[in-house]
């Protein structure tokens, strides 16, 4: 069934698969779900601030975000950005952003959403006495969340939100619709030069595939540590 | 009618829930079990009917053996009724609903013969006016006696109880152990897991006393409440009847 | 912002001649729409079989579902859709490949089959979860009934699995409606696809890309209200979830 199929093609791509697209592919990956967890902290901490009106600007952003698909806020952010930079800086023009800022831009925007849910339900998972006793030790409420909550919420979360990279990093392919070179545009670059469709697609389809299931094993054996732990 | 032969039942290689177990009861005869929790009594029971598989010895209902492959079990236990610790109500259907539900799936009953034993059967328990409620709504012991009333609708050659009374508060209890008692008096063969000893001195004929799985007395009621023989029994006793 | 807005561009002629440009969007959202539900159809139908699979006390059935899982949560979407188009066409036999590659809607059908399988496995989880969460007592009751496996599951144990999920089922059906863009790859020209032809045609990015957005939150709000009405007609009179 093969025999007309030049995996060797494969081969002789792998440095191009590699350097180029996978490098983009983790380093997106990875400033993304960094930045997308502080944004989404900062916004978590927005809806549960009390404050009517900062609660609910901070929910209707994860409202918005949450009801659009990746891909139409990727065009948005590719087409808004250059209108943005030109306005914070001022220039005459919009200003030329490259692909890579453009698409982290979108990312961290767009998972700050997922990663503030994640983030609330952690928070909102401390109970109420942690707080208070901080309070009671005379700490402030940055204080508070900086040396108390945070940190609890954070490591309680940390396997959804380890999930949610390995989302992430799936997700980061959809840059393809603004042809990038992650690791999904550089499969298709050569499957399209080289009419080799099938060998490439297979084999962008076992990299992500073997790169997910050894994280989300990661993730569960992590998860059953915490458990015994606690 | 029911026999129990040298049953052994593991959790795993290393935790035996049942060690040779061997006891019978009789057309018309009530066979209360007790002992401390964990013992296995809960666990025996449920073997009756197959709901837990057995690793060694057999079972026999009605001269049917229960622990072979090739017997119907859903047949065989459409005709043991058993009531559980948490009724077990299906709590999506109403009332009426779940006294019907396997009247018509598992006997093939039409739907109005099933109405009309369901509906018989709970004026039987006194609870004919919540046939169009949900679970939900109802008390705890009025949930129990909706369970007993459907497992007697199957019209059970004999009765299983698994603690029926134990998730009852107190002042429920008795509603529950009244119907009990009814269908002892009516001469239903019944088997039943429980702490209830004022039960089991009123109507039961034997008393199986279990502890670390296995039976260890198996005596007429009036031997076990006069003189029991171990000193497990006697400890157990004095533990459960000083309050 | 040195952008010229125009919004009376959804009311000229498009070049498609297909009517206005605002034409063009409600045609998108249409087959938006379409796919979304075939898709959801495909999803819950092989998530159900798959997510009672996980449950069955089977080991090969656990297997299985596992697997299925795993395939289809460890790709990326998009990666999964080019499997579908592009590559299973060239694996099949040539004649079968040749009629698939001919078929007059392949990106809507590929659309449809892909996003439906890659939901059907996160439906799965989900029916997992519900059937686990739900007491034992409720199986080993209609067991002890007489239902068989199959009866159990669809009187018993589904109608209640299923209630218990719907919250988290109506963020997946949103879901499924936000992963019909990903299709666009194929060539699927769905509501962002129609969006983007018109800002390629127009110029006009922002008016486009705007009535884009708000129809998808117009999308989200309606199956938000819809799955509203749905939980209360199917809630259970005085049953509390999680209780």
């Amino acid at each position: 069934m093969f025999s007309s199929f030049d995996f060797d093609v494969i081969r002789r791509s792998l440095p191009y698969l590699f350097y180029e697209g996978m490098t983009f592919t983790l380093t997106l990956t990875a400033l993304s779900a960094f930045g997308g967890l502080v944004f989404g902290t900062l916004i978590a901490l927005m809806r549960l601030s009390g404050y009517r009106l900062l609660g609910r600007v901070a929910g209707l952003y994860v409202d918005f975000m949450r009801s659009l698909p990746l891909v139409l806020v990727i065009f948005w952010f590719y087409f808004l950005v250059p209108y943005i930079g030109q306005w914070l800086t001022g220039a005459s023009r919009p200003i030329k952003v490259g692909a890579f800022s453009s698409s982290l831009i979108t990312f961290i925007m767009f998972e700050a959403a997922y990663f503030s849910e994640i983030m609330r339900a952690g928070i909102q998972s401390i109970s109420r006495g942690q707080p208070a006793a901080a309070s009671a030790l005379g700490m402030t409420y940055s204080q508070t969340m900086r040396y108390v909550v945070l940190p609890q919420a954070f490591r309680n979360m940390l396997p959804v939100l380890l999930t949610q990279t390995i989302v992430l990093f799936q997700d980061t392919s959809l840059v393809y619709v603004l042809s990038i070179t992650d690791f999904l545009g550089a499969a298709s670059k050569v499957a399209q030069r080289d009419g080799r469709l099938v060998e490439m697609y297979l084999f962008a389809a076992v990299v992500y595939f073997t790169i997910s299931c050894i994280a989300s094993w990661s993730v569960r054996r992590l998860q059953a540590r915490i458990s015994i732990v606690r | 009618m029911i026999e129990l032969r040298h049953v052994d039942k593991w959790y795993g290689p290393n935790f035996q829930v049942l060690k040779d177990c061997t006891t019978r009861v009789a057309k018309g005869e009530v066979v209360v079990v007790c002992g401390p929790s964990g013992s296995g009594k809960s666990t025996l029971i449920k073997c009756v009917n197959a709901l837990e598989p057995i690793q060694g010895g057999e079972i026999i209902l009605d001269g049917i053996k229960v622990n072979d492959p090739a017997t119907d079990l859903p047949k065989l236990r459409s005709r043991v009724g058993m009531v559980f610790q948490h009724f077990e109500l299906f709590p999506h259907l109403r009332i009426q609903e779940n006294l019907c539900l396997a009247q018509e799936k598992v006997l093939g009953r039409s739907h109005d013969e099933a109405q009309a034993k369901g509906m018989k059967l709970l004026d039987r328990v006194g609870l004919k006016e919540h046939a169009g409620k949900y679970p939900a709504e109802l008390s705890g012991g009025q949930q129990q006696r909706v369970a007993i009333a459907r497992a007697l609708a199957m019209d059970p050659i004999a009765m299983l109880f698994d603690e029926p009374t134990s998730a009852l508060d107190p002042e429920m209890i008795s509603e529950v152990l009244d119907v009990m008692v009814d269908l002892a008096g009516e001469g239903m063969t019944m088997m039943v897991v429980t702490h209830e000893m004022g039960f089991a001195s009123k109507v039961a004929h034997r008393v199986i006393f279990m502890d670390q799985g296995e039976i260890v007395e198996d005596a007429l009621k009036d031997d076990f409440f006069g003189k029991p023989r171990s000193d497990r029994a006697q400890k157990f006793l004095s533990k459960i009847l000083q309050h | 912002m040195n952008y010229n807005w125009n919004w009376g561009i959804f009311f000229q002629p498009n070049p498609m001649g297909t009517g206005t440009y605002l034409d063009m969007l409600l045609s998108g959202l249409w087959l938006t729409i379409k796919t979304a539900l075939l898709a959801w159809i495909i999803a819950l139908i092989c998530g159900s079989i798959v997510g009672v699979l996980r449950t069955l006390p089977s080991k090969t059935a656990e297997w299985i579902g596992f697997l299925y899982v795993e395939f289809f949560r460890n790709m990326p979407l998009l990666v999964q859709l080019f499997l579908w188009f592009f590559v299973l066409p060239e694996l099949l036999p040539r004649a079968i490949g040749l009629w698939l590659k001919q078929l007059p809607n392949a990106p809507f059908w590929t659309a449809a089959i892909g996003v439906g399988l890659f939901m059907s496995a996160r439906v799965a989880v989900q029916l997992a979860a519900g059937i686990s969460s739900l007491p034992r007592g409720q199986k080993q009751a209609a067991t002890a009934l007489g239902l068989t496996t199959v009866q159990t599951y669809r009187y018993v144990l589904l109608p209640m699995a299923f209630r218990i999920i719907l919250p988290p089922l109506t963020s997946e059906f949103l879901n499924t409606v936000k992963n019909t863009a990903v299709a666009i790859t194929i060539g699927l020209i769905e509501l962002t696809g129609q969006a983007r032809s018109m800002q390629e045609f127009s110029f006009q990015v922002f008016e486009a890309f705007t009535a884009a957005t708000l129809m998808y939150l117009l999308l989200n709000l309606v199956v938000v209200t819809a799955m509203r009405f749905l939980e209360r007609r199917v809630a259970i009179p005085g049953y509390i979830a999680g209780k």
